[in-house]
């Protein structure tokens, strides 16, 4: 008996081995069946490290899907830009979890790190990308050149894609246009001017308080009076503490809404036959660039190399642009001659005053934040 | 007797999985589910405990030590190294505002939870306990104890939200604008409606046996030593429900102190009770570098819950006397 019960066991013990040896044999073949000339797709720093961008698009198509996350269709065109992608190289894109934060981007990365479905790349916030180096593998697209040198890590481990601007958005049939952020104060707002997320939680709703401190006094490195500014917006009773969507917009729910240009423009196609405008106010204005990154666990690292390219390229540079998102390589592009002038003519020129904040402005900003915000419009 | 004793068996079961059902905390469900398995007086049954094993097997591998890891994130930095850092939170001025708040919201939502749900269960006692009102209360009260999270928090926006059907006739038939004072909907007072909605019946469901536990012999008892019917109320009625109606406040305010999915459907702006703080920590794109700090919260609403379920079932013990 006993020995019959050992028999078993090891029977299911080499079963399993064999079914584990299997699984990371077909592994090893994923990732050889994306490296070309020797290459490991994982490390390649650039296009030529596969032999050029033919060779790129054959590994990438080769693996045949990439995993995006975090990008909703309707922020900054991401909706057109997968699609135009799919339709380019004929591969698969599985958008995951669009409507988590940078930090949980990062937190899903480390969760499915070795599983195929883990994030190939990343669309972050700059605070988030500089705390996290280690999570980036560096490569430096066929147009970096076109990049400000302040506008991407020395060594490929981020790049800045596209910023908005803050702006307000309005039901313009519910209430009169803002001129300044003082109007939202009066009795027309009552109840009716949301932002988009918690500022200690989300960087779009912390532009929102940096961008109101930049317009009442305050200065990139002392955001107090933005959070003075919505403590008055709730004392006057105008704040509504609920997080807007496209659904909330277009029910009616949040007839006003801080958020990035970008998100106010699309907004507006997607309002339920509601008149949404977006005003970005005279005075200072406040840009904040994303950064791209591939994850260095990529399961799919060719195509995530591939994906890098094509957000850097023309075609999807010009679809930022005409979400209203500026993309970084704009001032290349208009020289040129490659931008979408009719794009860039309907979201105009980017104000000369635009200010952008530096990692160690927003940290500061974040702190401020932090200690202040809950008691300001609680 | 025996259908009443069955009853509270019954009804125990209920209050467990009523649990289980608001995503409460392990150690709530972890202590209740220890109630009534003790192995019985004088023999010894290896067989009983044999048959537990998966049962304990699954307790720990799916409570127990998913809650030890979540604590112990509460005593590593970032980089995986001991430090008592994470527990100072604990005294931060906000974080003390967030304890008192879910204390808060969780207190007036257990009392008055409790109160209208004693008055229900009194009520009930007039009806016949076979009777076709008492079984449609008793299984609406067992479902609506559990209808909680995001599907709750829609309902009463769609109600009385900013562009709920309510809010809105009452703007146009009333001329009442709930909101003239400011959105509260949305902000710590805006939890105590919905929460009301499932704490009321919760009360129902764990109070009804020790009501129905109450025999007409008392009473009449009374009437024969010549007592009134206020004495009969006074001597008798409430010393026997008192243990049982502390018991299910408490059991309340852990109910209600657990709670996550509907607030986080509700409250997106300043955290404002404890399971929020843990989300902010966890998700926070701009505030990094305070993902441990949520180990330490959740240490301090386990003390908490620790607290109450210890309460709780030292109370279910003396109800149980009048019950048998």
């Amino acid at each position: 008996m006993i020995d019959k019960r050992l028999l078993v066991s090891a029977a299911t013990l080499s079963i399993a081995a064999l079914a584990l040896t299997g699984c990371s044999a077909s592994a090893d073949a994923d990732s050889a069946g994306g490296a070309a000339n020797g290459t490991d797709a994982a490390t390649a720093t650039s296009a030529e490290a596969f032999g050029g961008m033919d060779a790129l698009v054959s590994a990438a198509q080769a693996e045949g899907e990439l995993n995006v996350i975090a990008l909703p269709d309707t922020w900054a065109n991401y909706g057109k830009i997968i699609d135009g992608f799919e339709k380019k190289y004929d591969i698969t894109v599985n958008s995951d979890s669009p409507d988590i934060s940078s930090a949980e981007e990062i937190t899903a990365a480390q969760n499915l790190k070795g599983q195929d479905t883990a994030p190939d790349v990343f669309d972050l916030g700059s605070a988030v990308t500089l705390d996290n180096l280690d999570q980036f593998a560096p490569y430096k697209v066929s147009t970096w050149d076109d990049i400000a040198d302040d506008h991407k890590d020395a060594d490929g481990k981020w790049v800045y894609d596209y910023t908005g601007l803050m702006s307000v958005g309005y039901d313009a049939d519910a209430v009169p246009a803002p001129e300044s952020l003082d109007d939202l104060l009066g009795g027309d707002y009552e109840g009716k001017v949301a932002i988009n997320g918690d500022p200690t939680q989300a960087g779009a709703a912390a532009a929102a308080v940096e961008w109101a401190a930049l317009q009442s006094g305050g200065s990139a490195d002392d955001v107090s009076t933005g959070v003075d500014y919505f403590s008055k917006l709730a004392d006057a009773g105008n704040f509504l503490p609920t997080d807007p969507t496209p659904a909330t917009i277009a029910s009616g729910e949040t007839p006003v809404v801080f958020d990035w240009s970008y998100n106010n423009l699309a907004a507006a196609a997607d309002a339920g036959g509601r008149d949404w405008k977006t005003a970005v106010l005279p005075g200072t204005a406040l840009g904040s660039y994303y950064n791209q990154a591939i994850n260095v666990d990529a399961p799919h690292p060719a195509a995530a190399r591939l994906w890098q390219e094509y957000v850097m390229s023309d075609d999807a540079q010009n679809l930022y642009l005409a979400a209203g998102a500026y993309p970084v390589r704009l001032a290349a592009m208009t020289e040129a001659g490659t931008v979408d002038q009719d794009a860039l003519e309907k979201v105009g020129e980017q104000p000369a005053d635009t200010v952008q904040f530096t990692a160690e402005q927003t940290e500061a900003a974040s702190k401020v934040l932090a200690d202040t915000w809950a008691t300001a419009i609680g | 007797m025996v259908t009443t004793s069955t009853r509270a068996a019954d009804t125990t079961a209920d209050v467990r999985s009523a649990h289980e059902g608001d995503g409460g905390d392990p150690s709530t469900r972890a202590s209740s589910s220890s109630d009534g398995v003790g192995p019985s007086r004088g023999r010894r049954r290896p067989a009983a405990w044999w048959g537990l094993t998966p049962f304990a097997v699954w307790v720990l591998l799916f409570l127990i030590v998913p809650c030890l890891l979540a604590l112990g994130t509460g005593f590593v930095d970032g980089d995986g190294a001991p430090t008592l850092d994470n527990l100072a939170a604990l005294g931060d001025p906000l974080i003390v505002r967030a304890f008192a708040s879910s204390a808060a919201v969780s207190a007036v939502t257990a009392v008055a939870g409790a109160v209208v749900g004693a008055v229900v269960c009194w009520g009930l006692t007039s009806l016949r306990p076979d009777g076709a009102v008492r079984s449609a209360i008793d299984a609406a009260s067992s479902v609506l104890a559990q209808f909680g999270g995001v599907m709750l928090a829609f309902a009463f926006i769609a109600t009385i939200g900013i562009q709920g059907v309510v809010t809105r006739l009452l703007i146009d038939v009333a001329g009442v604008d709930l909101y003239a004072d400011g959105v509260w909907f949305y902000q710590v007072p805006g939890l105590l409606l919905p929460y009301l909605y499932f704490q009321v019946p919760l009360m129902v469901i764990t109070f009804m046996p020790a009501v129905s536990g109450l025999r007409p012999q008392w009473s009449e008892a009374v009437a024969t030593l010549g007592g009134t019917r206020w004495q009969h109320l006074v001597r008798v009625v409430v010393p026997v429900l008192a243990p049982a109606f502390v018991g299910s406040l408490l059991l309340l305010f852990a109910n209600a102190f657990s709670s996550y999915a509907t607030a986080a459907a509700l409250i997106s702006q300043g955290a404002q009770i404890v399971p929020l703080q843990i989300r902010a920590a966890l998700i926070s794109e701009t505030v990094l570098g305070r993902e441990n700090v949520a180990g330490a919260l959740a240490l301090g609403m386990v003390v908490v819950m620790a607290v109450l379920m210890i309460g709780y079932s030292l109370l279910q013990r003396r109800t149980e006397r009048w019950q048998r």
